[in-house]
C-alpha cells in the first residue's frame, strides 16, 4: 500500500491540469468541487499509504520506503532521482497537509462564492497543494527545492490574487522577494552538502558520518536562512503580515498550516546535520521573532494581522523547539498549530464573509449572536492557542517549554521569553475574541452579519474537533501515550529525552497555564468590562511592528537605491564598456583591412603566389620546420 | 639524347607558370578556368615524374586526387561562368567584384 505515495501529489495534480484545461467552463461551484474532489482523494490516499506504513516493523527501519521515479539529473558523480520518501516524518507532514488542506478547499466553494476568478483560484490551490507534497515526500534536496519554489510561486499567484488591489499586487512582490533570500540559502546550501558529502539523498545524509564542525555549521546557518525566509523568522519576517492581502482560505492553508511551516520541516528533516552552535542560534532566533510577533499581535487592528502575527509567533516557539534539540515537539506544535491556526483564519474568513468585507475589529462586537457556529469554532480556536488544556495547543507549547526550559547553555533565559510569549498570545487573542465576538455592537445595521453556507461552517467544526483534542496525539501522562514521539523516532539519530523530573515537569505546566490565565484575565479586564483603561494600550510602536518594515524601506530606498545604482553604474562603465570595447576593437580593425578585399581576382593570385614564394623562401633558409 | 626526370620537371614548371601569367593577365572568366587547369597539370605532371624516379607509388595517387577534385571544381566553376555570360555576355572577371569589402 505504500507504494501508491505516487498517487498523493499525483491527484492535485491532475486537479490542477484539468482545471486548466476545463476549469472556465466548468464555472462555478463545479471547479470548485472538483478541486476539492482531488484534494480529499489525496488525504484518502495518504491514509491508505500511513495504513501500509503502520502495518510495517518500527524498529527494523522498515518504515522508511523510497520509490524512485527516474533519474532526474544524472551528471556524473551528481546523481539525483525523481523519488519519494515515505517515512514517520513526511507521512506525518502529508496527513495534516491533505487532510487541513481538503477542508480548506471544501470552505472555499463558498467563500470564493461569485468571484469572478472562480475556477482559476482552485487551479492555485491544488497546483499549491502538489508543490507542498513534492516538497513534503522528496526524497532528496533537489526535489523538496523543486516544491519549495512551486509553494513559493503559489504563494506569490494567491496573495496577489486580487491584483487589481494595488496593495495585493505589491504583497505578493514582497512575499516573493524576500523568500528569494531564503531560496538561496536552500541552494548554497544544497551546494555546500552535496560537496560535502558527494549527495543530496536525505537517507544517504541521514547515514553519513559527521562533517568537519565549521562546515556543518555553516551549512546548518545556511538551511536556517532558508527555513527563516520560508516560515518568517526575525530578520525576514516582514511578508507574512502582508501576505493577508490574498483571499481568506489561502491565509490560512498556505501562510498559516502548511507552507510556513515548511521551515520547520527541512530543519527537523535535516536534524543530524544541525550542530550545537546552529541550534544555539536557532533558539535564540525563534525565541526573539515568538516575543517580538507576540508583541506586534497586541496592537492590531485588522482582524487577519492579529493572526498573521500569531502565526510568526508561533512560528518562533517551533523553532525555540528544534533550537532547543526537541524536534517532536516541534512537529507537533506544526500539527496542533495547523489545526487551530487553520481554524482561526477560518473562522476570521466567516466573520469577513458575513460583515460584507470588513476587517477591522474596530467596526465589529457582539457577533456571537450573528454568528453563533464562526463564534463557538473560533472560541475552541481560542482557547487551543492561549494554552488552556486540555485543548491542543496546550501540550505542544507546554512541550516547547519544556524542551526551551532544559537548553543546556540559557535555557531559563529561553524558557522566560516563551513564558512570556505564552502570556502575551493569551492576551492577545482574547483581546480579539472580545473584540470581535462580544462587548457592544460597533456595526451598522446594514451590514447585516450572517452565518456562512455549510460548506464554510462545516471544515469548521472538523478543524474545531481536531483543535480541541488534537493533543491526544502525544500525551506526556502515560511514557506509552507518546504516539506522536515513539513513530517520529526512527528518524531520529539521536533521539531527545527530556531529563527533567516529574515535579519540574509538572510545576512548568502550572507556571504557563497560570500564565495564560493571567493574559485572558487582563484582556477581560482592559477590553470587555474595561475596569482597566485600555486607550495606551495599542501603541503605536507595536502597530507598526517596531517599525522594521520602515527601516527596511529606509535602508533599501536611501543608502540601498544608491549603493543600487552605483552597482549598475559599474556594470554600465566597466562591464558593459568591457563588451563594448571589444566589438568596436573589431570594428575599427575591419574597416582598417577592408580595402585589401579588392574583388579582382588577379589580387588574390597574386597574394597566394606571394605567399607560396615566401613560404619557399623560408623552407629554403631553414627557418620553417 | 635521353629524356631525364629534369625534362618533365622543367615542362611541368612551364606549364605552372604559363598557366599562372594567364590568370594573371587574362580578363575572361572562362579562359581563367582554363588556365587553372594548367597550373594543376602542370603540377601533375611533376607528380608523376617524381613517382616515376623514386619508385614511389604516392605521387600517382595524388595526381587522382587532384584530378577528381579538378574535375569538381570544373563542374562548379563552368556551371557558373556559363551562368554568369549568359545574363551578362562579355563580362570579364573584373566586372564580378561584387563582394569586394
Amino acid at each position: 500500500m505504500v507504494e501508491l505515495v505516487w498517487l498523493v501529489p499525483a491527484l492535485p495534480l491532475i486537479g490542477f491540469v484539468l482545471l486548466l484545461a476545463v476549469g472556465n467552463s466548468l464555472g462555478e461551484p463545479r471547479a470548485g468541487w472538483l478541486a476539492t474532489t482531488a484534494a480529499g482523494a489525496s488525504f484518502v490516499v495518504t491514509l491508505v499509504v500511513f495504513i501500509g506504513l503502520l502495518a510495517r516493523d518500527s524498529h527494523s527501519g522498515e518504515r522508511s520506503y523510497e520509490l524512485v521515479l527516474f533519474k532526474w539529473l544524472p551528471a556524473g558523480s551528481l546523481q539525483v532521482d525523481a523519488g519519494f520518501l515515505v517515512d514517520p516524518l513526511s507521512i506525518t507532514m502529508a496527513l495534516f497537509v491533505t487532510g487541513v488542506g481538503a477542508l480548506i478547499h471544501l470552505y472555499s466553494i463558498g467563500y470564493m462564492h461569485g468571484d469572478p476568478k472562480y475556477s482559476k483560484f482552485f487551479l492555485y490551490l491544488n497546483l499549491f497543494l502538489f508543490s507542498m507534497l513534492m516538497l513534503v515526500f522528496g526524497n532528496n534536496l533537489v526535489v523538496t527545492f523543486l516544491g519549495w519554489e512551486g509553494v513559493g510561486a503559489c504563494s506569490y499567484f494567491l496573495i496577489s490574487f486580487w491584483h487589481q488591489r494595488e496593495s495585493a499586487a505589491t504583497a505578493g512582490k514582497k512575499a516573493f522577494v524576500t523568500n528569494r533570500v531564503g531560496d538561496w540559502g536552500f541552494m548554497v546550501a544544497t551546494f555546500a552538502i552535496w560537496s560535502a558529502l558527494g549527495t543530496v539523498t536525505y537517507t544517504e545524509i541521514a547515514q553519513s558520518p559527521a562533517m568537519a564542525t565549521a562546515t556543518g555549521t555553516a551549512i546548518s546557518l545556511l538551511l536556517f536562512v532558508a527555513a527563516a525566509g520560508k516560515s518568517a523568522q526575525l530578520p525576514l519576517s516582514v511578508w507574512l503580515p502582508d501576505a493577508m492581502e490574498g483571499p481568506t482560505p489561502v491565509s490560512a492553508m498556505v501562510h498559516a498550516a502548511t507552507m510556513v511551516t515548511s521551515g520547520v520541516y527541512l530543519l527537523v528533516r535535516m536534524n543530524n546535520v544541525l550542530t550545537d552552535d546552529a541550534l544555539l542560534i536557532i533558539a535564540v532566533v525563534g525565541a526573539a521573532t515568538a516575543l517580538f510577533a507576540a508583541l506586534c499581535a497586541v496592537a492590531q487592528h485588522d482582524i487577519k494581522k492579529v493572526l498573521a502575527y500569531s502565526t510568526i509567533s508561533q512560528l518562533g516557539y517551533m523553532f525555540l523547539a528544534i533550537g532547543s534539540g526537541a524536534y517532536v515537539a516541534a512537529i507537533f506544535h506544526v500539527i496542533t498549530h495547523a489545526f487551530f491556526k487553520a481554524l482561526l483564519f477560518l473562522g476570521s474568513g466567516s466573520v469577513i464573509h458575513g460583515m460584507g468585507d470588513e476587517q477591522d475589529m474596530r467596526k465589529m462586537g457582539a457577533l456571537r449572536l450573528a454568528m453563533p457556529i464562526t463564534a463557538a469554532t473560533f472560541i475552541v480556536g481560542w482557547l487551543a492557542i492561549a494554552g488552556v488544556p486540555p485543548f491542543a495547543g496546550f501540550w505542544s507549547k507546554d512541550e516547547i517549554l519544556l524542551a526551551a526550559w532544559e537548553q543546556h547553555n540559557i535555557g531559563p533565559l529561553l524558557w522566560g521569553v516563551g513564558l512570556v510569549t505564552a502570556l502575551l498570545t493569551a492576551y492577545y487573542m482574547s483581546r480579539q475574541v472580545i473584540l470581535v465576538f462580544f462587548g457592544e455592537q460597533r456595526w451598522d445595521e446594514e451590514a447585516h452579519p450572517h452565518e456562512s453556507s455549510w460548506t464554510m461552517t462545516a471544515p469548521l467544526c472538523v478543524l474545531a474537533g481536531a483543535a480541541a483534542v488534537g493533543g491526544v496525539i502525544n500525551l506526556p501522562l502515560v511514557k506509552d501515550w507518546l504516539v506522536l514521539e515513539h513513530f517520529l523516532e526512527p528518524i531520529f539519530n539521536h533521539p531527545h529525552h527530556f531529563s527533567s523530573g516529574t515535579l519540574t515537569k509538572i510545576a512548568l505546566a502550572v507556571i504557563s497555564v497560570a500564565a495564560g490565565i493571567v493574559g485572558i484575565f487582563f484582556a477581560v479586564m482592559t477590553w470587555l468590562t474595561k475596569r482597566i483603561p485600555n486607550d495606551r494600550l495599542e501603541p503605536d510602536f507595536l502597530e507598526n511592528a517596531m517599525y522594521i518594515d520602515a527601516t527596511y524601506a529606509r535602508v533599501v530606498g536611501g543608502v540601498g537605491t544608491s549603493g543600487f545604482q552605483g552597482t549598475a553604474n559599474v556594470d554600465e562603465r566597466f562591464v558593459d564598456g568591457a563588451v563594448n570595447g571589444i566589438g568596436k576593437v573589431i570594428l575599427k580593425t575591419g574597416q582598417l583591412i577592408r580595402p585589401a578585399q579588392s574583388g579582382y581576382i588577379r589580387n588574390y593570385a597574386v597574394g597566394v603566389a606571394v605567399g607560396a614564394l615566401a613560404i619557399i623562401v623560408l623552407l629554403t633558409w631553414g627557418l620553417l620546420r | 639524347m635521353e629524356v631525364t626526370t629534369g625534362w618533365y620537371l622543367v615542362l611541368g614548371a612551364l606549364l605552372f607558370v604559363i598557366g599562372g601569367t594567364g590568370l594573371l593577365i587574362r580578363r575572361n572568366p572562362l579562359v581563367m578556368l582554363m588556365c587553372v587547369e594548367l597550373m594543376l597539370n602542370g603540377v601533375n605532371l611533376s607528380f608523376v615524374a617524381f613517382s616515376r624516379t623514386l619508385g614511389d607509388v604516392g605521387g600517382q595517387t595524388v595526381v587522382f586526387f587532384v584530378l577528381v577534385v579538378a574535375a569538381a571544381e570544373v563542374v562548379v566553376g563552368l556551371g557558373l561562368v556559363v551562368a554568369i555570360l549568359r545574363r551578362q555576355p562579355g563580362t570579364t572577371a573584373d566586372d564580378l567584384s561584387a563582394l569586394k569589402g
